[in-house]
């Protein structure tokens, strides 16, 4: 034993988003821990942009990140990131965590954008999100994979994404691929050798009411109601270039 | 009253549940050129055993150790966003539940009839039949992560004139992954009855769920989904 134990990175970051009560969003949270660093940028009407800077260089094995946002009632956030982040081995080794948790309150909106997450070869991550949306909250939220980086073997990548609005879970899905997942992942019914698999869920109180026609858009990607007021786009694609294109197209079927 | 031949009678693929008429989305990755011969064929029913198989699994485990129905086929739609895949399995529930209740006379069977008129999940109901039938969460796991793949393996061989032999060696092969995958199944029913539901698994494939929205789309198709 050389007396020095590699253990991973904790860290978490915060944002609290707040009506001003002059028809903006105040940040009153807005805090980081090394490598996720939240910064504000300019902000356009009523609605507080932040974006995540520096989640880039991680998350390594043996990580644990979080992510916690909050948005109150009245308040509109819009939150991307500076670029993609990329799961990779760590000397740590181990199975690297990666949670956020997205609270949406009644009156409220958020946008989650965040640029697309890389599995590179060797990497282990778990990656969970979890929304709650209030009653009459409004959520658009993005979600990319990609598996491996040009001409790489993916690393292991679990995901699972939960969404309640409404006081149901509307959606709850995990999707497991990569060296050491369980098998077929590669396969016809899972992936057949897409490497980029996306999802949007855009939650609106109308959708209730009203919700989408369920419509597939050529046979890698579908838009559908979920049983709630949300309504869901899945996508596959050869590369991230094609999966961001289905999803923006998408999205604009649903503005 | 428990008998082993009870199992094989839930299990038959003649039991009168309408089973027969879907593919479990083999007909979408055929026309997509997907699935080709019985080597891709197994690799389908590997891909759809621990995804959509362990989610059927563990939700029939959950409801044969006497789960709630109603948030059992509620997590069952949170978990399937395929519209087209949640009527099919709900009309698939409600046949099943038909044919249960003349099988195997039971209050709960009838008490689900009642609070889904329009047919609960198919895998919850399939619960509900195997404690009906005096099995046990083993039992009925094992009947839907099995389902899970003879679907797609029986109708593959209509829709490509696969020799029947070779569709019927893939489920064989298949056999040591369905046993394990029908115990991860009722481990994690045992945790939701103490967790709650969201420890049931959620495991998807893409394009299950996308393919079955295509699928949907046709206008003229062998297989109702």
């Amino acid at each position: 034993m050389d007396g020095v134990t590699v253990t991973g990175v904790r860290a978490q970051a915060r944002i609290v988003a707040r009506a001003d009560g002059r028809g903006g969003t105040a940040l009153p949270v807005l805090d980081g821990e090394v490598p996720l660093a939240p910064r504000r940028t300019r902000s356009s009407g009523s609605e507080a942009k932040v974006v995540l800077v520096g989640a880039m260089s991680g998350p390594l094995g043996g990580d644990r990140l979080t992510v916690d946002v909050r948005v109150e009632e009245g308040a509109r956030l819009h939150v991307g990131s500076a670029a993609a982040t990329i799961a990779l081995p760590g000397q740590a080794g181990g199975e690297a965590r990666y949670d956020v948790r997205l609270d949406v309150a009644d009156g409220a909106e958020l946008h989650w954008l965040p640029e697309q997450l890389i599995s590179a070869e060797g990497s282990d991550l778990y990656v969970t999100t979890r929304v709650e949306a209030g009653a009459g909250a409004r959520l658009v939220l993005r979600e990319e994979q990609v598996l491996g980086r040009v001409g790489e073997r993916p690393g292991r990548l679990t995901s699972r994404l939960t969404v309640r609005a409404a006081g149901r879970t509307v959606l709850d899905q995990e999707l497991a691929c990569g060296l050491g997942a369980p098998g077929g992942w590669d396969g016809p019914a899972v992936l057949a050798g897409y490497r980029a698999v996306g999802q949007l869920v855009v939650v609106r109180p109308e959708f209730g009411e009203r919700p989408v026609e369920a419509r597939a858009l050529g046979e890698c990607a579908a838009l559908v109601p979920l049983a709630g007021p949300a309504a869901l786009v899945s996508a596959v694609a050869p590369d991230a270039l094609r999966l961001r294109r289905l999803l923006d197209e998408a999205l604009t079927r649903l503005v | 009253m428990m008998t082993r031949a009870a199992l094989l009678v839930l299990a038959d693929g003649r039991f009168p549940a309408g089973g027969h008429a879907h593919s479990g989305g083999a007909e979408a990755a055929v026309k997509a050129g997907r699935i080709t011969d019985a080597a891709s064929l197994e690799e389908f029913c590997r891909g759809r055993l621990h995804t959509a198989g362990l989610v059927a699994g563990a939700l029939a485990a959950a409801a044969a150790l006497g789960a709630d129905p109603g948030e059992l086929d509620a997590a069952a739609d949170a978990r399937t966003p395929s519209p087209a895949l949640r009527t099919a399995a709900r009309r698939l529930g409600r046949q099943l539940l038909r044919a249960a209740r003349a099988t195997w006379p039971s209050l709960e069977l009838d008490a689900v009839a009642r609070e889904f008129p329009k047919g609960a999940h198919q895998p919850v109901v399939l619960g509900l039949a195997a404690r009906a039938a005096g099995l046990g969460p083993e039992d009925a796991a094992h009947c839907a992560v099995y389902e899970s793949v003879s679907g797609p393996a029986t109708a593959t061989v209509r829709l490509l004139s696969l020799d029947p032999f070779h569709a019927t060696a893939a489920l064989a092969r298949l056999a040591p992954e369905l046993d394990r995958v029908a115990d991860r199944a009722v481990a994690a029913a045992r945790r939701a009855r103490a967790e709650g539901v969201d420890a049931l698994p959620a495991a998807s494939g893409p394009l299950l769920e996308v393919g079955a929205e295509w699928h949907a789309a046709w206008p003229v198709r062998l297989f109702a989904s």
